[in-house]
């Protein structure tokens, strides 16, 4: 029996699922779509988890041997030891260590002058000279302490016999990633990208699309009002991201065994805010373009990119200028990634996150609100 | 070859006349170039220290004076609680605690040894070693200092000692941004280039104007370059503004190499480059499948192409992905002729790989672009 009644809930009801109902086809005949959504976040992870690391390993560099003698076979076999120096080959002459710098990805030279071993041991000095190339000064900085290291661990080798006096031992104790993995600074933010990729760039370009393709004329004459049109698009998308967040949660428990400390509803919640305040830039993004394109690229260049570099998980935010800090304070992403690790990692509570997610649910606010005055429900 | 002059009209006369999009695709780099390089630093200083001193005796001050004014190191918190200042790192205040024991002096001068206590705030692992391994060198440093107050100095003349010489080629001064200056210029032609063009035929497929297209007797290849020399040719454009101009004058870049070179590298690149988005669009029935399938690969390219990180320290299987990828090659060719000076023979095997993604992915795009379907 079909019921017939005229209180606005029950349209709500009957006739906004229907275009929920629309949405979800939509979304999940997309195969393609729907198949780089979730490989994303799996290869984010994998990607993050196992290939791209800050460490620095495997260098190749090359060795000048003028003297070949006892000291600088020792040396050479420290060095080889590591797993931070790759020797690719001995040479000899300066000329063509500039000519390996040039042409073979070179990060170092050491170069050992003649008589090296006999100058140590008779003039009780000797010189060992580094060459880096400088071009990427970080890893050439590493590298040279890692090298110089190396050589004066060789040097305190040599006087060992001294029993050393007045020591200091320092004992470092590593809190809450003891093995020093990549992972767990990377992960939250990896959940902060996918997040807001999924929500923004999806809703956003999903919308405009109806636009484009002319459909959201026949949406708006529709009996629902237009907000709930709106209201149903995103819906799909949160759902995908609920998703899209537990995999990438299983997947870090089990596969980068990274703990969850802190209460996972907590963190379920505080995703969910991030979500919808996603959601609201998305909308906010579809009401000002007019293409696909530019939908995409707007979200593109003025949100993702900023998003990956002021979060903070890639680069460090009390590096950057003072003005760029203070931009940092506007990306919510920002303060999703400090949430995640005091509750992921640190295993802290509400108290200590309050302050962050009330600045969260502020422009979450504040987003929701100017998308849904500058939505329009008339096309010209 | 008229017909081709006709599509190329038609192609810059649609990217032009789209007011949207002309200051997203000429303003958005640039602002990115000023700001991203001045971002991306990911050198570790201002390591945030907090002291827990039990001992409050000469050395232990000597200790913390030394600590302060390494440079490293700015003095967060200072106090007799460790637990309070585990609390500044869990508000992420601070990122290490040194605890120096009570009895600190009077032990070590008693008994020839004493231990002192250092947490680091692990979560950032790179940060974490690098801050803990600066401590070590100070500590050390001011441990060979005592050492020196209480034995004789000619003592130590007869130990052998290796000093290293270390001098730095092709950036003297340790400036990070032309290391990364180039590389995000290339990341930023690729992101604008690749994204274009993918969305380009999809929108005709979208919108049903191929259909007009492909019943006029243009041929494949026409239609396919039609659609590739107009974002070639803007990828060139935006590629020499954020070299010549923004590189060149706001952060001092000047190529050591040969442009000519750079340029010739740059125009293969793109071929390849814009082969492989109009692969994709092929693939592409909607514009949203097109650009999740960019920015998968896009996502993929930045975080192995090597632009923030050294592809040697990758495990080998992500090694040779790498390797499978064009930007890899461009990246590193862009640092070697801008920085390095590497001449032509220096790179000929990455212009012999170039020319191979180039024909490969271009084959490809026209071999699976069908007229009808």
């Amino acid at each position: 029996m079909q019921r017939q009644n005229n209180s606005p809930f029950s349209i709500v009801n009957s006739q906004f699922w229907t275009f929920v109902r629309k949405e979800f086809y939509h979304v999940f005949r997309d195969k393609k779509t729907l198949l780089m959504l979730f490989g994303l976040p799996i290869a984010l992870i994998v990607l993050f988890g196992f290939a791209v690391t800050n460490e620095i390993k495997n260098a190749k560099i090359v060795i000048c041997d003028y003297a070949k003698d006892q000291a600088t076979q020792q040396i050479i076999n420290k060095l080889e030891a590591g797993n931070q120096f790759k020797i690719t080959k001995t040479i000899m002459s300066h000329t063509q260590i500039e000519n390996a710098f040039k042409k073979e990805n070179i990060k170092l030279a050491i170069i050992f002058p003649a008589n090296f071993n006999k100058d140590l041991l008779h003039l009780n000095k000797a010189q060992v000279q580094i060459i880096a190339d400088a071009s990427d000064p970080n890893t050439a900085n590493t590298l040279t302490n890692y090298a110089t290291a190396i050589i004066m661990d060789y040097q305190q080798e040599l006087m060992k016999n001294n029993t050393v006096p007045l020591r200091i031992v320092s004992e470092i104790r590593m809190l809450y990633n003891p093995e020093l993995k990549g992972a767990t600074n990377f992960v939250p933010g990896i959940m902060a990208l996918v997040l807001l990729l999924v929500c923004v760039l999806m809703t956003a370009v999903s919308i405009v699309r109806e636009k484009e393709t002319g459909t959201m004329e026949i949406l708006l004459v529709s009996p629902i009002s237009p907000f709930l049109v709106i209201i149903s698009k995103a819906i799909p998308y949160f759902f995908l991201s609920l998703i899209n967040l537990s995999v990438i949660l299983i997947l870090s428990v089990t596969l980068l065994e990274m703990p969850i400390n802190g209460s996972l509803w907590l963190l379920i919640a505080e995703s969910t805010l991030l979500i919808i305040c996603a959601l609201s830039l998305g909308l906010l993004i579809s009401n000002n373009s007019k293409s696909q394109q530019s939908a995409m690229l707007i979200s593109m260049m003025g949100m993702l990119v900023p998003t990956m570099l002021f979060t903070g998980f890639m680069f460090p935010i009390e590096n950057m200028p003072v003005p760029l800090q203070v931009i940092t304070n506007v990306v919510p992403s920002k303060w999703y990634y400090i949430i995640v690790k005091s509750i992921m990692i640190k295993g802290l509570g509400f108290s200590a996150i309050w302050k962050e997610t009330l600045i969260l649910f502020g422009t979450t606010c504040f987003l929701l609100f100017v998308s849904l005055k500058t939505f329009k429900n008339r096309l010209v | 070859m008229r017909t081709l002059k006709f599509l190329l009209r038609k192609e810059f006369k649609q990217i032009f006349r789209n007011k949207a999009l002309l200051p997203l695709i000429f303003v958005v780099p640039i602002v990115q170039l000023l700001i991203l390089p001045l971002a991306a630093d990911y050198e570790v200083k201002n390591i945030n220290i907090s002291i827990v001193d039990h001992d409050h005796s000469t050395y232990s001050r000597q200790l913390i004076s030394k600590i302060t004014a390494s440079g490293y190191f700015q003095l967060a918190d200072y106090g007799t609680s460790f637990h309070q200042a585990f609390q500044q790192i869990e508000k992420d205040k601070s990122d290490l605690i040194l605890e120096i024991p009570q009895g600190f002096e009077k032990n070590l001068v008693r008994e020839n040894e004493q231990k002192l206590f250092i947490a680091v705030n692990a979560i950032n692992g790179v940060k974490a070693g690098l801050g803990g391994a600066y401590l070590n060198q100070i500590i050390t440093a001011y441990n060979n200092d005592i050492r020196l107050q209480w034995s004789q100095p000619d003592k130590f003349n007869t130990t052998p000692v290796i000093s290293v010489a270390s001098s730095n080629w092709f950036n003297k001064f340790l400036n990070y941004r032309f290391f990364m200056v180039p590389g995000i210029l290339v990341v930023l032609v690729t992101m604008v280039a690749s994204y274009m063009s993918a969305l380009n035929i999809v929108k005709e497929k979208e919108v049903g104007t191929i259909e007009q297209i492909n019943v006029t007797p243009i041929k494949k290849y026409q239609f396919i370059l039609g659609k590739l020399i107009p974002f070639w040719v803007i990828g060139m454009f935006i590629f020499s503004i954020g070299l010549l101009i923004v590189g060149r004058f706001v952060y001092g870049i000047v190529p050591v190499g040969s442009l000519l070179l750079l340029y010739g590298y740059l125009a293969i690149y793109l071929i390849a480059l814009l082969g492989m988005s109009l692969l994709i669009s092929t693939f592409a029935e909607t514009q949203q499948q097109a650009m999740s399938v960019a920015f998968f690969f896009i996502m993929i390219f930045m975080l192995m192409g090597g632009l923030f990180t050294s592809i040697d320290s990758m495990p080998t299987w992500a090694y040779y992905i790498a390797k499978s990828i064009p930007v890899t090659y461009f990246i590193e060719v862009v640092r070697m002729i801008i920085l390095k000076g590497s001449g032509f023979a220096d790179i000929k095997n990455h212009f012999i790989v170039m020319i191979g993604f180039a024909v490969l992915l271009n084959g490809l795009a026209i071999w699976n672009y069908k007229k009808t379907s």
